[in-house]
């Protein structure tokens, strides 16, 4: 594709940078990004991609926002609070970038439909809030051979890795989801609103990385920071040969969601 | 005593030591549900008992965070 002067003018301190340019920018703009929830990562995450100028962005979150999502789910307006956020989404990454092609999946990633959802994008981004869909999430790429970031957020904490095919997913590290209730999500045990534009922001890099081709991505490697100290701290992990999805010999070769049995916290009960 | 290295913090103690008892001398809030590599390895919960660190071993503690979308 050749950039129009308005884009150039638009992308212009990203073409700038010289490990972009007008070639990365144009690989930006070709790029397909899915976005796993409209929430607290997803939020930031989506405005700057849309800024960004990613082609195609796709948004799938069957939740409302709610009076208590404005808090930290930046991409959300007081005047949207009932309305599908989705749908607030589509309307906000329109006004910051008619470039972008939005495409909406008003549903919750299920083990139905992960695998025919994932497909059409080049990379994935994690923004839910809870374990079963994270290692859904994490599964379906691994199966369907798809890169994407992981990000989790707790009271003042993050925590984020990127995987490729090939590199360590949140199974090595994590094995299987929590038993219900085990570890608290933001729900229960709250977040600094700010901890969830850091995170969704290291993800939107992660993202406009892997689109360009710049750098090294955060793959074999989960970083983690405490706002608290604000110490940033990134633990090399390994791929782990017995994996259960990505190992030697698999032995999840198919997609299903574990139970989340904190029925009040389960959005697909609401 | 020993020098081992705990989320790239450096820790005095005496080695060698169960790992099951590094994760209790750490004060590790769930230790059922941490994740632990020795020198870049992944052990499998059910060793927890069974893995001794020794002097100069690097220990990683990994913890859950599951906060995002709501």
């Amino acid at each position: 594709m050749n950039l129009t002067d308005q884009q150039i003018e638009r992308y212009s301190r990203h073409i700038l940078l010289q490990d972009v340019g007008v070639e990365g920018q144009e690989k930006i703009a070709a790029g397909r990004v899915l976005v796993i929830g409209a929430g607290g990562l997803g939020a930031p995450a989506l405005l700057y991609l849309a800024a960004a100028g990613v082609g195609t962005l796709g948004v799938i979150d069957g939740d409302v926002v709610d009076l208590s999502n404005l808090q930290r789910q930046v991409i959300h307006f007081t005047d949207d609070v009932g309305r599908a956020k989705v749908e607030s989404a589509r309307a906000k990454i329109a006004q910051i970038n008619p470039d972008v092609k939005v495409i909406t999946h008003q549903a919750f990633f299920t083990e139905d439909n992960a695998l025919e959802i994932i497909k059409d994008y080049d990379f994935i981004v994690d923004g839910t809030d809870n374990f079963p869909v994270k290692f859904l999430i994490n599964d379906a790429c691994v199966m369907g051979g798809k890169p994407f970031s992981h990000g989790g957020i707790l009271r003042f904490e993050g925590q984020t890795f990127t995987h490729l095919p090939g590199t360590a997913c949140y199974r090595c590290m994590f094995g299987s989801p929590p038993p219900p209730n085990a570890v608290p999500t933001c729900s229960q045990a709250g977040v600094l609103g700010a901890i969830a534009g850091m995170l969704g922001t290291i993800q939107a890099a992660e993202t406009l990385k892997f689109l360009t081709g710049v750098g090294e991505l955060l793959t074999d490697r989960l970083l983690t920071f405490n706002a608290k100290s604000m110490n940033f701290k990134t633990v090399n992990v390994r791929r782990r040969e017995r994996c259960p999805v990505c190992g030697a010999h698999p032995t999840i070769t198919e997609l299903h969601e574990s139970e989340q049995a904190a029925c009040e916290f389960n959005p697909r009960q609401q | 005593m020993g020098n081992i290295k705990v989320n790239d913090n450096d820790q005095q103690i005496a080695t060698p030591i169960a790992l099951t008892e590094l994760i209790a001398i750490n004060k590790v809030l769930q230790p059922d549900m941490v994740s632990v590599q020795v020198n870049g390895e992944f052990i499998d919960r059910e060793a927890f008992g069974s893995t001794v660190i020794k002097d100069g071993d690097q220990v990683d503690f990994l913890y859950f965070m599951g906060g995002g979308a709501r």
